[in-house]
């Protein structure tokens, strides 16, 4: 079975490794993880390989989720990869604008890792 | 978008919208159930506090606190890793469940999650320190055990519109 690749953005690496955690609860293997503390670090771990999903957070330092996904869209860093924003921020509108910038996804912190299981199995499988 | 937070300030300050935050913070995120206890303070030396401001409609603070053995319980449980100090991943992980909180208890208004921003965590270590706001607007505090582990939330709004 090939290896699933996955970017995880996000200032917090006890985050980061919770994230990582509930993937490899949802079946995700064999998983290589690429992590980045900011947006700025996630644009360059794109330039240096390709993944199949990218889950962010939005509130960082730098540079932040939003501006994150519409950089890497703008630069055609991660052409038709599925992005899932992982979040505190769960206004409607925060999900319009994380759509509007190119998410396929939301997940609302806290979260479980049935949740994650959900938002994120049916995008790998498309 | 809200006309005025301050006209609707009985829901927003809310005392139930902070109980229900933490208990779902700490059972989704931890697996643990918090009883609501008394305040007593943090009696022990070293304490830790993670603060994460709120911005916009309204301004001011989610505040967590707890002591040491608190704050390692807590990132265990949270990392499913050991830890004998108060580490940086420690820290990491208090200043996560102060951002999910704060994240959780403004999401419990529509008005205020759509209208208030939150900043990064801040975390404080040390000891015999307070944290004052001045005159502040309305402020909720409240206090926690988990396997016989103790800690305190505040929200503290300085700012209303």
């Amino acid at each position: 079975m090939s290896e699933i690749r996955v970017l995880i953005v996000d200032d917090s690496s006890v985050m980061r490794k919770i994230v990582e955690r509930a993937l490899r609860q949802a079946g995700l293997e064999p998983l290589v993880v690429l992590e980045a503390g900011s947006g700025v670090e996630g644009l360059d771990a794109l330039r240096a390989g390709s993944v199949q999903l990218i889950l962010s957070d939005i509130n960082m330092p730098s540079m932040d989720g939003l501006e994150f996904l519409r950089q890497l869209r703008a630069q055609n860093l991660a052409d038709g990869v599925p992005v899932v924003m992982i979040t505190t921020e769960s206004s409607e509108e925060h999900v319009r604008q994380a759509i509007q910038a190119g998410a396929q996804g939301y997940i609302r912190k806290p979260f479980t890792a049935e949740q994650v299981k959900e938002r994120v199995l049916p995008l790998l499988a498309a | 978008m809200a006309q005025s937070l301050r006209e609707n300030l009985q829901t927003v300050a809310d005392p139930m919208h902070l109980q229900s935050s933490v208990e779902e913070v700490f059972e989704t995120m931890l697996g643990v159930r918090c009883e609501m206890v008394p305040c007593s303070g943090v009696a022990s030396a070293e304490t830790i506090t993670s603060v994460v401001g709120f911005g916009g409609m309204l301004t001011g603070a989610c505040v967590f606190r707890s002591d040491g053995g608190t704050a390692l319980a807590i990132a265990e449980r949270l990392t499913g890793m050991g830890f004998t100090e108060m580490d940086d991943t420690v820290k990491d992980a208090i200043g996560e469940i102060c951002n999910m909180l704060a994240g959780a208890w403004k999401g419990k208004v529509p008005d205020l999650s759509a209208n208030c921003g939150l900043s990064i965590p801040a975390v404080i270590t040390g000891r015999d320190y307070n944290i004052h706001v001045q005159a502040p607007e309305f402020r909720l505090h409240q206090c926690y055990r988990f396997d016989g582990s103790g800690f305190e939330v505040t929200i503290i709004c300085d700012g209303l519109q």
